[in-house]
């Protein structure tokens, strides 16, 4: 097969729920061998993850698959000193030790990075938390639902009309995280082969986060306007939004921005006479006039399937598109196209499709290739193939308890 | 005929030789009433200025002289008799501007400077254009454009950058500031019609021959560049310049900016394989390989006429222009559709074409009407129709001799 | 408009203001009348006038910001970006041509017709406003739409053909003049339409052909051939402006001057002082001595007494330099120039003691540029000093917000929408 491009990279992976394996994911993708570092006893709170599948239990999701195809899989028991002992050569043999937990963990068990730069004096320590490894709040417990409502997702997610938000569906800052984390530690380990020094990687998931609102923190600094939740409107871009089609559920996404676009589009909905009707000729007066817009397109876009006014508006270079659900996902010929997603065999839960990342690169694949790893499933492989154990040492480690 | 745009203007016209006339010539052009004051002893140089009728220098032979002066009126006068001296300040009275461009100091040895002027009418406006301005060290220097445009960086400016200058053609300040004077003045009268004051206006050719050079001297004083003869290369084309066509010293102009008119232009000449090579490919290829390009694109353009290469690329978007001589100048379609040149039946050399301005205003005709005057042509109605003189007043005046 | 007071530090045209719609092509000539005093309004299409990307740039840099060629011919101006082909773009400036005195234009004829901005519509809004539109070769006739560029319009006006070595192309001015030239005849064309105005209170179309202008600059070459059937050719440094071969340019020592041997009254003193100066190096022959400058005629006179003349003064010029020769014939009255730079002239002694030039100041790059000041000097409305070129937009929020009282939320819908 070709060679990938991060090949030869070596991970030790603590990490576990979403935003830390995602990161993970990235380089796993990009063919780092990436070894994943759990314990039978305590696995992983995302293996339980929905959907699940086969005989279903507690190791049986779907989406823990998914968010780990290519990782292999070790199990350790870290309260046993003889497991703490295989860490550490996992340490001594990485390039990198990834981990998510609260800030303080690590160093509980003995997995600090003073400790780990005794064993291994050029290893990369890349660490994703929810606010990060210093400051007063930084021990706090988090998940990704609290996260994206401290960090501000969630006041911006809603209808202005009414008083509560609604939130952004899953667990919005483990998916804005993961991307920047994966660039800095490639960023990291670029510098390492130039100068031979590693470094520790403080991620803060709430600091990631905000990069995706900078504007709105610029307006506020600056201007002291408070970015406020405005439905599916935009400040500038009018009509802008989702309108009801025919069938069940169905809606198609449309912006205008420019006079171009919006003469085109009066053109398609044969209102010629809106060019010059003073509520929507300019486009200060759609702005104006925007919530009156809105239902007069409705009343031209709910006589029509969705697949329909996409295609048409697509046709005259207006933005028009699906508000796709997941069966329309799964079936979308552009996606399917791209090969975005991979069907992969799991031995439990049979084949079934796992997310590709949003991007290809010309001469070096980073498709899924093997669904996520059974608990354990390389406990062996790792000892003896890349830690280089001996068939003795290594089953004698096994009856001294290391592994779960 | 319809109303001209400056009709009402009246202008006591000292100017003589280019820079002077030529800014008169605008007013005149315009509608306002120009009298020329000259002596019968010693006229406008340029009254003699090749090309003359028959090639014989005569007052009212050259036709330049008369393109240069059309619309004007021409009153002789003795300034050195104490009764011509009388007679110009009754004319200073009548006028609502002086215009001049000798030698700073002459019109003040005259009695005839802005303080003089203003004791005879106080809402005078005087126009002095000089070489280098009244004031300054140099004010006194002696200039005529072929001087003029080397001290302004012109000829500098001219020529191939392996020879020396080839100086423009032409006088070439004499030409940059005369617009610039007349709508000066336009501008002195609109102050004077809203405040009742005139003013004095001083014109230095030098200067305001610099500001056609503006980027030079900005790119000198801030880059500490000295800007160079380039040929007719520049720096945001290629191809740029003149190529030599069929016939003899027949040429073509062609500028290609961008990929789109490069495609088109390979076509046009019909795909030749030098074209598509390697060192041609880019913008930045076809700059660095200019000489050999332009090289190359004239043995194309040398197996056309100019006038074919034209129509060849204006049809397909590019820029490209015959090289005119003055025969072409003379035919151009163009310039007879927007009746340029007017043919004007001039007393002694016959019919000549006469320039007009380079503008046409929707309500107000402008151009030639009358050729330039012969000298003194107009003494008579000057005298009687504008200064309101008897018949034994100008007669006294002829047989003292102050209209020599 | 008729009665407007004003004191004298607005400039002549204090009351008035300008819509600035140019490109390169027009850029000068709201430059003047800024200089003059009037307001002029840049009107830049969102992200700025293409003009912006023209060399030379600050310290080499092309930004936006730094184009010296836009810093040059758009100071003194304000800005405010709009994009007039859109609906909000021609309802705002249909809004500022109510405002307005003058606007001046550029566009491909008839562009601004189509767009329902041409002059018989904005006169509708406005029947004092004075439209200037320039464009290479007029509104009308068959070259109209003609692809063009700088160099083309002086091609096709008969200045190349005459300009340059015999034996090589045609030639142009190394720094574009046509552009500049049809500037400077739009400004006389709109100050006349102007006068106008004043007195009728109707507006009008002016209509400059940039190449029409630049005609002027081949002085007698026309008639030549309307007249003699002569077509004047490229001499290189001799020309044929006076009816024979004349030299224009004269080595010297470190260079080369600039003199112009003319016959009759028009060169007699400058030819006798010339001779006289000679005459004190002991270079004059007792043949000069004697010549009847008064009425020696260039036209008529034999080419061996042209050479005679040209070879001795040739010789005198050669002992001197470029420093003597100037200094020397500012004294003695001949006219007489040094082939200057833009660094001689940068030092010229003569500007410095008239105050020509403006010094600028360049927060934005930390830096006071120096810049050609006042074009024409008048003692009771003098040119304005000239300030910086307006940054992309600048003046978005003095005319949008404080003059036409929008809203800061309409600018930002305007904006995404790609108005402004």
């Amino acid at each position: 097969m070709c060679r990938q491009a991060l090949e030869g990279v070596k991970i030790a992976d603590f990490t576990w729920a979403a935003a830390g394996p995602l990161t993970m994911s990235y380089l796993a993708h990009g063919g780092a061998t990436v070894v994943k570092i759990e314990s039978g006893t305590r696995s992983g709170a995302s293996r339980s993850f929905p959907p699940r599948g086969g005989e279903g239990g507690m190791i049986s999701s779907m989406m823990f698959s998914n968010d780990n195809s290519d990782k292999l899989s070790i199990s350790i028991n870290m309260k046993n000193p003889r497991g703490v002992e295989v860490a550490k050569k996992l340490v001594l043999w990485a390039d990198v030790v990834a981990e998510n937990f609260r800030p303080g963990t690590m160093e509980k068990w003995g997995l600090g990075y003073a400790e780990l730069k005794k064993i291994n004096p050029s290893i990369i320590m890349f660490r994703s938390s929810a606010r990060g490894q210093t400051g007063p709040d930084s021990k706090v417990a988090e998940n990704g639902i609290t996260l994206q409502s401290l960090t501000g997702f969630t006041s911006l997610t809603g209808y202005p009309d009414k008083n509560d938000p609604t939130p952004p569906w899953g667990a919005y800052t483990d998916l804005t995280a993961p991307a920047l984390g994966a660039v800095m530690l490639i960023g990291a380990l670029d510098y390492r082969a130039k100068t031979g020094k590693g470094q520790c990687l403080d991620l803060s998931q709430l600091e990631a986060g905000l990069q995706f609102l900078a504007p709105a923190i610029l307006d506020y600094h600056v201007n002291h306007l408070c970015a406020r939740r405005m439905g599916n409107a935009s400040s500038y871009g009018v009509p802008h939004g989702v309108y009801r089609c025919s069938g069940n559920d169905r809606w198609c996404a449309i912006a205008i921005f420019d006079d171009r676009e919006w003469k085109a589009f009066c053109r398609i909905m044969d209102k010629p006479e809106w060019l010059d009707d003073p509520r929507f000729a300019t486009a200060i007066a759609r702005k104006k006039n925007e919530s009156e817009l809105d239902h007069l397109i409705n009343e031209w876009t709910v006589k029509h399937p969705v697949e329909e006014i996409m295609n048409l508006l697509q046709d005259n270079n207006i933005s028009a598109g699906i508000v796709e659900n997941s069966a329309d996902i799964l079936n979308d010929p552009q996606i399917k196209e791209r090969q975005f997603f991979e069907k992969l065999e799991h031995p439990h839960l049979g084949s079934f499709f796992h997310h590709g990342v949003g991007f290809r690169l010309s001469k070096t694949p980073c498709n899924p290739r093997t669904p996520g790893p059974i608990l354990g499933q390389h406990t062996e492989h790792v000892c003896r193939e890349l830690l280089g154990l001996g068939k003795d040492e290594y089953e004698n480690l096994v009856d001294a308890g290391a592994f779960t | 005929m319809s109303k001209q745009a400056l009709e009402g203007v009246k202008v006591a016209d000292f100017t003589w030789v280019a820079a002077g006339p030529l800014t008169t010539n605008y007013l005149a052009q315009c509608g306002a009433t120009v009298v020329k004051i000259e002596s019968i002893t010693k006229p406008d140089g340029i009254r003699t200025f090749p090309p003359n009728k028959d090639n014989q220098a005569g007052p009212n032979r050259s036709l330049l002289f008369s393109m240069e002066n059309a619309n004007k009126l021409s009153m002789t006068l003795n300034l050195k008799h104490p009764k011509g001296l009388e007679l110009v300040k009754r004319l200073v009275a009548w006028a609502d501007i002086v215009a001049e461009n000798y030698r700073p100091g002459t019109m003040e040895r005259w009695g005839l400077g802005y303080e003089d002027l203003k004791k005879i009418n106080p809402s005078i406006i005087m126009f002095s254009s000089s070489a280098q301005g009244q004031t300054g060290p140099d004010a006194g220097m002696g200039a005529t454009g072929i001087t003029l445009q080397s001290l302004s960086g012109f000829t500098h400016l001219t020529g191939w950058p392996d020879r020396d200058p080839a100086p423009p053609w032409g006088a070439y300040t004499d030409l940059t500031a005369p617009a610039f004077g007349a709508a000066a003045l336009m501008a002195a009268l609109d102050y004077r019609d809203r405040t009742g004051k005139g003013q004095y206006l001083d014109l230095s050719q030098y200067e305001a021959g610099l500001h056609y050079l503006s980027p030079a001297i900005l790119d000198y004083h801030v880059n500490g560049r000295v800007a160079g003869r380039t040929g007719n290369a520049q720096p945001y084309a290629a191809p740029h310049g003149v190529y030599r066509c069929s016939g003899e010293e027949r040429w073509c102009c062609i500028a290609v900016f961008n990929e789109k008119e490069w495609t088109a232009f390979r076509q046009i000449m019909g795909e030749p394989g030098w074209a598509k090579e390697e060192r041609f490919s880019t913008f930045l290829k076809r700059k660095k390989n200019e000489a050999e390009l332009n090289a190359l694109v004239e043995t194309w353009t040398s197996r056309h006429s100019p006038e074919d290469v034209m129509a060849m690329l204006q049809e397909k978007g590019i820029s490209a222009g015959v090289v005119k001589n003055a025969q072409d100048i003379y035919e151009d379609p163009q310039l007879k559709e927007r009746e340029f040149f007017k043919k004007l039946d001039h007393p002694e050399i016959g019919p000549l074409s006469h320039r007009s301005v380079g503008f046409k205003l929707s309500r107000t005709p402008c151009g030639p009407i009358r050729p330039g005057p012969c000298l003194g042509e107009h003494t008579e109605q000057v005298c009687r129709e504008f200064l309101g003189m008897s018949d034994e007043e100008f007669v006294d005046l002829i047989t003292d001799g102050v209209f020599e | 408009m008729t009665n407007q007071k004003q004191d004298k530090n607005m400039g002549a045209l204090g009351p008035y203001r300008v819509l600035d719609l140019t490109d390169e092509k027009g850029f000068l000539c709201g430059r003047l009348m800024a200089d003059l005093g009037a307001e002029v309004i840049k009107i830049e299409p969102p992200g700025g006038d293409p003009g912006r990307s023209l060399p030379p740039f600050y310290k080499d840099d092309p930004h936006p910001e730094k184009s010296l060629y836009y810093l040059a011919y758009n100071a003194s101006k304000k800005s405010i970006t709009l994009d007039i082909e859109t609906t909000d773009g021609q309802d705002i400036f249909k809004k500022l041509v109510k405002t307005a005195d003058f606007v001046i234009e550029s566009y491909r004829p008839g562009h601004m017709d189509n767009l329902g901005l041409g002059y018989e519509d904005l006169s509708r809004i406005n029947p004092r406003v004075v439209v200037t539109s320039i464009s290479p070769f007029g509104q009308t006739g068959p070259y109209r739409n003609f692809h063009s560029f700088d160099l083309l319009c002086s091609a096709m006006s008969g200045h190349m053909f005459i300009t340059g070595d015999p034996d090589r192309a045609p030639l142009h001015i190394s720094l574009p003049q046509a552009y500049l030239l049809g500037s400077a005849e739009a400004l006389m064309a709109t100050m006349a339409a102007h006068y106008y105005r004043r007195k009728t209170g109707l507006g009008q179309h002016a209509d400059v052909a940039i190449r029409d202008a630049m005609i002027k600059t081949t002085v007698n070459t026309v008639p030549m051939w309307e007249y003699k059937n002569e077509i004047t050719k490229r001499g290189g440094v001799f020309w044929t402006l006076r009816g024979e071969k004349q030299r224009v340019l004269w080595p010297c020592k470190d260079g080369a001057v600039s003199f112009g041997m003319h016959g009759g009254g028009f060169g007699a003193k400058t030819n006798r002082e010339l001779v006289k100066w000679m005459d004190s190096e002991g270079m004059a022959s007792d043949f000069l001595k004697t010549i009847d400058w008064e009425n020696l005629d260039m036209e008529t006179a034999t080419p061996e007494l042209y050479n005679e003349l040209s070879d001795a003064i040739l010789r005198f010029f050669q002992t001197h330099t470029k420093k003597e020769l100037a200094r020397e014939a500012l004294d003695r009255g001949v006219m007489l120039s040094p082939v200057q730079t833009v660094a001689d002239i940068s030092e010229s002694t003569q500007l410095e003691a008239r105050d020509f030039w403006d010094e600028v100041e360049h927060w934005d790059l930390n830096v006071r540029i120096r810049y050609p000041g006042a074009f024409i000097q008048i003692t009771e409305t003098p040119c304005l000093k000239t300030t910086r070129a307006p940054h992309i937009g600048e003046h978005n929020e003095d005319i949008y917000i404080r003059e036409l009282k929008m809203t800061s939320e309409e600018l930002a819908i305007l904006s995404g929408a790609r108005v402004i």
